[in-house]
Order: C-alpha cells, then structure tokens, then sequence
C-alpha cells in the first residue's frame, strides 16, 4: 500500500474560465494550497483550460512530469469531462485516471464572498485529489447498432423524418395510431405564410411514405413495449383491426357507396364532426395508406347479436371477387428490432369549453380554429362554402380571439406560438370567403420568422380589424337593436382605453397547443422525461434540442413544445441525422461508470430487481443471483445502495473512491 | 340534526333580514341548527379591505377564531362579501406567513388564537353538495311549479376562489331550484355578472347601470323573478326601480333570496319568510302556491 500511493503522481489545473471562476475563487490560492497535498506533483492555474493550449498543457506536463493521475477544477462536468479524459487520453494516461471538480456552477456562479468560495474551491479540490489516487483503469466497451428506425407519429414531424431516413438508405417503420398519416396539417387549409396549400406540400410525402420500398408503413397501429437500450430496442406494436385486409383493399371505395347506410350518418372526426360519415369509410380523400376501414362502434355487421339481421353486407358484395373485408380480423401484435427511435406523437388542441365564458358549446356560432380549417377547406364539409351551422347563412361579421388557453396561469401558461399566425391566416381566408368584417382579438401579436411580419402589415393592409385586449368573454345579450340575435364581444380595447362590446355573427377561438392527455403514458413507454406543463423534455435547451436523455431515443415536433410547420420539418430532420450519425458510425461507446454484481456475495434476496429504472437487473433463478446487463446500466447507482450484502458494486463509484472523496473534503479545515 | 356555526353578517340583521328570515327555517326544516357566533363583529368586507386589506383581515380573522373556538365542523356565511373575505384571510393565513404573523399577534390581544383551519361554507355549497338534492325534494309540499326563475349568483362566491362551482358558469343554484320545481332561465348568461356593487352608493350612473343590465335581460328572457344568494346583490336589484325607470325604462322584476323560493316550495309562510320587504312585490304569486297547504 506504502509503495503503491508513492507511485501515484497527480498533476492539477484550476481553470479561471476567464472571470466567471476568477471573479469568486482565488484561483492561485488554490493552486498553490493544493500543490501541498500528499502525491501532488504539479499544481498550476490557468485562463482556460479547455482551450487548445490548455489540453496541450495536460499532455506536455504528464510527460515531462511522468503524471499518471489529472484532476481538473473547472465547470460542469456534464460540459467538459469528455474533453479533459481526451487530452488525458493524449497524454497516454488512461482517461478513467482523471477526475473534475466543479468549481464554476457548484462555487463562483452561487456565492457573493470571495473568500469564502475559495476556501470551498480548496476543499471540493482536495477531496478529488484523495479520490483520484483511488481510480482504477477503465475500458469503455463497444456496443453494435442496430441499424434499423422506429418513428413513433405520422404527423408532418414523423413523415420527414422517416423520409429523410429511408432516402438515405435507412430501413424505417413508421408507426401511427390513426388509420392515416398526415396529422393536424393534413386538416389545415392553407399554410402560413405563403398562403401556400397545405395538402398539395402535404400529400405528395405522404404519398411516397406509402410507396416507399424502405418504409413499412404501420398505420391504426400503437407502440405497447418497448424494452432493451440504445442500439438495441425490442419493440412490440398493436395493429388494430381495420376489418379490411390491407394488402387486398385497391381504394376504389366500392363498399363505402354500397353500405347498407345510404345516407352518412356518424360524426366524421376528420372534418371536426362538422360532417358525417358511413361506419365504412376513409378518413380523407388522399388518406395514406389508400385502406378504408369499418367502425364496429356502428357498423351493423357488429350488432347482429341484438337486432335482427339488417345487414345484408353489401359492401363484402360490392368489394366482390378482391374480398378485402374481413369481419372476423383481431388485434394483432408485431415485434421489431430496433437500434433508434424518434418520438413525434404531436399535440392536441387546448379543450375551447374549459374557458365557458367564451360560450364554445353553448353558441352554435363558436367555432375552434380546427373547425374553420375544414370549414374553408375545399374537401371540407361545406365544400369550402363557409356558411354558419344552419347550413345557409354566410357570417357578415367574424371576430377570432386569440390566445384561447394559453397564456393564462389558470390554464396553460405559455405562448402556443402558432396561433396569431394562423388566426391571421384563416382572418385572410374568412375574409376571402365571404367578404365579412374581421376582428382580431389580440394580446400580443407575435410574428417572429421569415415572412411573418410582413404578413400581418398585409392583413393590416387588408383591412382587418385588430382589437388589443383578451376578451372578457362571448355572451348572447343584447344591449341595442344592432345586437339583437348577434354574439356580442366583451373586450377591454387596452388601445383605446375603454372597454368594447363587438356584435358578431361567427367567433373563432384560437385554441392553443398542449401535450395529449395520455402524453404520460408514452413519455413512462419511452423512459423519456417531460417539463412540468408536459412536452417531453429534450436533453439540453440550446444544445441538444433533439435529444433525450435517453440515448438513442430522439424527439421531434410539438410533443416537445409548441412549433410551426418550417421549424418541425428542420426538427425532424435534425433527429433523423441525430439517428444515422449512429447508426453510421455502427457501434456505440459506453459509459464504463456501470454497475456489477460481485456473484459470490450475493444472497439471492431480490432488493434491486424492482429498483432498477432501465430493467437492467436479471435473476439467474438457478444460480440465485442477480446479474447486471452492462449495456443496459446507466451507472445510477441505486441497486448500489439498495444492496444489504453491499454486493454490487459500481465503477467510479467504489466505496473506497467515495469514502475517500469524503474524508478528503472533512479534512480540509 | 347537525350543527353549524352561523355567522350572520351585518345585511343578515339589517337591510338583508328577509334573508336570515328565510334561511333560518329552511335550515331547520333540513334538520340543520345555525348557532351564530358570539360577539362577532364586522367581516371586514368593501371599505376596510378598500382601505387595508391587512386589517380588515384581522378583523375577520377574529370571527373564525370566535368560530373554531365554538367547536362545530363548519361556519356558514350566508352573506357574499363575509363568504369572500372569511375565504380571503384564511387564503393568506396559508399562503402569506408575514399577514399570517400580524393576524396571531392580533388575536393574542384579544386571548384568542386561530389555526386556519375552519371551512367556511356558503348554504347554498351546503343545500346542495352536503345535505343533497334528494333530501330536499322530499321537503317540497308545493312545487313551484310555472314560476320562471333567473337565477343570479353575483360575483362574490365564485370568484376568485371557486371552491364548489365554476367560476364563470355556476350551476348549483340552477339545480337547486329545479329542484324545488321552478322553471329555470337556461343558461342566463348574466348570472355573475356585477351587480353595481356599492357603485350605486359612490358612482350611481356605472353603478345603476349594471343592475339596469341584469334586470332588462331578465324580463327579456321571460323571468317573473330573480333568485339571488347575496343581501347587497338583492339591495341593488331591489331597490333603485325609480332611479333605473327615470333614467331609462321600467324593469320591474322582484329579486328574491333563494331560500325565501325554498321556504315557500317547503309549504311556508310568505310573511314569515320576509317576502313582504321587497320593494317590488312577488305577486300576485301563481295561486298553487301562494297560500301554505295545510298538512
């Protein structure tokens, strides 16, 4: 033991990084205080470490000091520890023989006294010097990747993701839980700025999604499980029975025009419920894939049991000799190997009715912005007609308020970022239509990208009405003649200074963008972490906007919080290159801070089985052991202090490395 | 028969009587036993919390020690502005430590001590989420059946602490009165809508404005009354027809509490439950109900 601690020789470095540590920490101080320490052989302070020179400076000094241990004081490890075990590494030293103290976040960025943060800084130092002198050499392990995508969502996030993939030679499936791809913009009308049309941008990726020989297409179809680690995942899928057999089904939709129904008659969610459907449909003309599919919920088929048998299936005699309908099709459950995932499962809608003074609901003449979509879409309900629920009645006066739900702390807090573009879209395309009054209710407008503001001053310039003020609310009293059977606005004209009552015929509320209500449930499937409004979380806000802090797991879209068209497409397009920067380079190096079980002290008693948050733990049921997947381990360390025998043990994380770390710290006065 | 602490309020003693006169035997017809507070004093409400929020806190802080003292479960506060402010200062005994500080030492004076922990409840929380719709129906004798009623919340037991029905679109009184077989004006969309409050005392043309608002609308959507639970409420809708007839139209409407409605569903007497105070009479009444069946 003597001769071993004599043998170790450990160079370190305070870094001032440039004020943000020096302005607190005395940083000389430091250095020369720990070049006191037992075994230190070279203590130095410096501008910035993690420039250039300052790597150079570890390698130079480990040769001409014959150093076999580094520890640097600087910032957060979770920004430079990889590139200071690199210029360990440069140095011929192996990379785990390397500790880092942080003295930046932990010190000189939280305290006021100078003193004070330097006596700390001295303290945390001494405590990795006592540690370092314990590490032991370490070997990162290569983990081959499988090369193959999941994309979960087949939203516009989802399509260009898996597109992006496939053209680059990638094999993709592409999951989605609606019977077609396409998502929200699949509903849009037209899209913002450029008043470009949504479906003709949209139609065509969905098209060659179907077609595309690398995309296996898995439309009415749920993620359940998913299990195994990055470059590895086992997933299972549940693919919903459409009652048509996919591979036979041509599109040529024979059996909808022959159902037993001669009129629709079932709500058509595509549309909003503004329409209606057969129980044998297809959500929308250009649905991908071209399947249509039954609804048990109303198809008579189902229900023979209780009535009599009214169906005289003439939509099996319609399809005729291609017998694509299959009325006896079951849930059916698909494995795929995976080596990457991105999550795009969208957002939906802010619920207009928990904000009842708006009266959505109440008044036939509230609509939400989704409702209107459809409602100016030329396959929408009314064939582009826009007229009021009565079916006839043009609107001549429409007021669209904004910020429905968002911005407010008793619903959703923050800005949903779409909605004054999109209010100012669907203001141009109402007024269009029907040649009507507009009024905007704004907050404020916020119109930041390329083309934005320049597309308000046309709506200005239009002569759209833009009322500053959050409606106090919708109400149907009149208080003079001209308000008589209209809707009437209550609104503070913050501008103008007093406060306003607008009568209307038709009031459009731009409802805002939140997580789905079972956003949980995907977040627990994919061990992903969402904030507290529910978005799933990306690794680092700036820096990794992409990633999650599940490796291998990417996110793209509104699930990850409110974005446009433009910045979805660039997102899904940057965790497809996220994913094949992995799967090219073809392995992946692991983290060597795993945790292992030491098999002779093991007592078979099962504590860290149920603990472990990455199902890394298995059971030898014959041996009576526990066994830890390393690949799976992600060096959290609870089975480490759950372990009442203390037979799991933890690289980097020893006891003797922790307890020296400790007695290093309690011994600086 | 269960017991609440009762904390009446000044209007309940005053201007407002009908209202005690009411709620007092439609209690007890409910098995329910008011014991009012000893000594209590001002709630505290509009022009203290106007002048300082932080005394007028002190000052209902010391009816809710007077109330926890007493021992019963809950303390029912008939009156909106008591019903507000008794909910405010307990709000800020849980969320403010520093009014929380000046309210103990306050009490300390007057050997008194609050823990914060006392409900405070409005009758109608208590009519209809405690003792329930169903117990109440089996007390009606005589339906009033055909009597149009608006129902009017006011804006005090719903905002900002909406501790049993929506903020915006309340519904328990609605109910309530369906209850007991009034035809009720569906979804009046005034229902909690400003009053005038003591407008029509500082500022009367704002403040005579806001009743002439509610009354206009509830003649037009066919009301022959209005329920109220509030005693300034029914003061403002009650009492300026001459001034709202000189300035703009005549909207004479008679505004009720809602327990007076029950007390005559209950088989009561009109008189007894104080409906001769109103300023506009609630007559002539249909004539199935307008006399106490003998039972």
């Amino acid at each position: 033991m003597e001769m071993n601690q004599k043998e170790i020789r450990i160079g370190f470095y305070v870094c001032h990084c440039g004020s943000n540590i020096a302005a607190m920490v005395d940083c000389p101080d430091v250095a020369k205080y720990v070049g006191t320490l037992p075994n230190v052989v070279l203590s130095r302070d410096y501008k910035y470490m993690c420039s250039d020179p300052g790597q150079e400076l570890i390698a130079k000094d480990i040769a001409e000091h014959k150093l076999n241990r580094i520890v640097v004081a600087s910032c957060s490890p979770l920004l430079h520890e990889h590139t200071f075990r690199g210029a360990v590494e440069a140095g011929g030293v192996n990379p785990f023989f390397f500790h880092m103290v942080n003295i930046r976040e932990h010190d000189s960025w939280v305290h006021t006294d100078r003193k004070e943060a330097t006596e700390k800084a001295k303290g945390l130092s001494q405590a990795a010097i006592a540690r370092v002198a314990k590490h032991k050499k370490l070997e990162q392990k290569k983990v081959p990747i499988h090369p193959d995508v999941l994309v979960v969502g087949g939203g516009i996030a989802g399509i260009h993701a898996a597109m992006t993939l496939a053209n680059a030679g990638k094999k993709v499936y592409l999951v989605e839980r609606e019977p077609s791809i396409g998502g929200h913009m699949a509903k849009f009308d037209k899209t913002f700025p450029t008043l470009d049309c949504a479906a003709c941008i949209l139609t065509p990726k969905m098209s060659a999604v179907g077609s595309h020989p690398n995309i296996t297409l898995l439309s009415y179809s749920e993620v359940t499980k998913m299990s195994g680690y990055v470059g590895n995942y086992d997933v299972t899928v549940k693919r919903k029975p459409r009652y048509i057999n996919e591979d036979l089904c041509t599109g040529c939709q024979d059996c909808i025009s022959h159902c037993v129904f001669k009129e629709p008659k079932f709500a058509d969610e595509f549309n909003e419920n503004l329409s209606k459907r057969r129980p044998v449909y297809i959500p929308f003309p250009q649905a991908t894939p071209q399947v249509v599919l039954i609804d048990p919920e109303v198809c008579l088929n189902f229900k023979r049991s209780v009535l009599t048998d009214k169906c005289k299936k003439t939509c099996v005699e319609a399809c005729g000799e291609k017998k694509a309908i299959d009325f006896t099709q079951k849930e059916t459950l698909l494995d795929i190997k995976v080596g990457t995932i991105i999550v795009s499962t969208g957002f939906q809608t802010f619920d207009a009715k928990r904000i009842p003074q708006y009266g959505y609901g109440k008044y036939p003449g509230v609509y939400t912005a989704l409702e209107i979509e459809r409602l100016v879409n030329t396959s929408g309900p009314t064939g582009g007609h826009v007229v009021l629920r009565d079916g006839k009645t043009e609107p001549k006066s429409i007021g669209i308020i904004h910020c429905v739900g968002s911005r407010d702390k008793k619903t959703n807090r923050w800005c949903s970022r779409v909605c004054c573009m999109y209010s100012m879209k669907l203001a141009h395309l109402l007024k269009e239509h029907t040649g009507a009054e507009v009024y905007n209710f704004y907050i404020d407008m916020r119109t930041p990208g390329k083309g934005y503001e320049e597309f308000y001053d046309k709506l200005l310039e239009e002569g759209n009405h833009f009322i500053r003020g959050r409606v106090g609310e919708v109400t149907d009293w009149a208080f003079t003649k001209e308000e008589e059977g209209k809707l009437v606005i209550r609104v503070e004209d913050t501008l103008a200074g007093y406060v306003r009552r607008i009568p209307v015929d038709m009031v459009v509320l731009a409802t805002g963008i939140e997580p789905h209500s079972d956003s949980n449930d995907v977040r627990r499937l994919f061990n992903m972490s969402c904030g507290s409004e529910g978005f799933f979380l990306e690794r680092h806000p700036k820096l990794a906007p992409v990633n999650t802090f599940n490796d291998g797991i990417y996110i793209a879209g509104c699930c990850q919080g409110p974005r446009d068209i433009p910045d979805t497409v660039a997102q899904a397009g940057a965790a497809a290159a996220e994913c094949m920067a992995l799967i090219d380079k073809g392995h992946i190096e692991q983290e060597p801070n795993t945790a292992f079980v030491l098999a002779d002290e093991c007592c078979g008693c099962k504590s860290c089985l149920p603990l472990c948050p990455y199902t890394a733990i298995t059971f030898d049921e014959a041996l009576g052991k526990a066994s830890i997947n390393e690949a799976l381990c992600k060096g959290c360390g609870t089975c480490v202090a759950a372990c009442p025998s203390g037979s799991i043990v933890q690289n980097l994380f020893d006891d003797e490395e922790i307890f020296s770390e400790i007695k290093g710290v309690l011994a600086y006065e | 028969m269960v017991k609440y602490s009762y904390f009446p309020g000044c209007s309940l003693k005053g201007t407002g009587r009908a209202y005690e006169e009411s709620l007092l035997p439609v209690m007890k017809a409910l098995d329910i036993e008011l014991e009012e507070l000893d000594d209590w004093n001002c709630c505290g409400a509009t022009a203290y919390m106007a002048v300082d929020e932080v005394k007028a806190c002190v000052m209902a802080s010391r009816n809710l020690a007077i109330a926890e003292k007493l021992g019963h479960r809950e303390l029912m506060a008939p009156c909106s502005a008591c019903y507000l402010v008794l909910n405010k200062t307990k709000h800020y005994i849980h969320e403010s430590p520093s009014v929380h500080h000046v309210l103990d030492e306050a009490l300390k004076v007057a050997n008194l001590s609050y823990s914060g922990n006392i409900p405070v409840k409005h009758p109608l929380d208590v009519l209809v989420n405690t003792i329930g719709l169903d117990a109440i129906k089996k007390r009606v004798k005589n339906p009033l059946k055909g009597l149009k009623v608006a129902p009017y919340y006011g804006c005090q037991i719903v905002r900002p602490y909406s501790t049993f029905d929506d903020q915006y679109n309340p519904t328990t009184m609605d109910r309530l009165l369906e209850a007991i077989g009034c035809t009720v004006v569906k979804d009046f969309p005034l229902k909690t809508r400003c009053c005038g409050g003591s407008l029509t005392g500082t500022l009367p043309e704002p403040g005579l404005l806001c009743s002439y608002i509610i009354l206009k609308e509830a003649l037009k959507r066919g009301a022959d009354v209005i329920a109220t639970v509030c005693p300034l409420c029914q003061f403002n809708l009650d009492g300026y027809h001459d001034k709202i007839e000189a300035k703009w139209e005549s909207v004479r409407i008679p505004t009720v509490y809602f327990t007076q409605l029950m007390g005559l569903a209950f088989g009561m007497n009109e008189r007894e439950l104080g409906l001769h105070r109103g300023f506009i009479p609630m007559k002539p009444l249909p004539a199935a109900f307008a006399q106490p069946v003998a039972t």
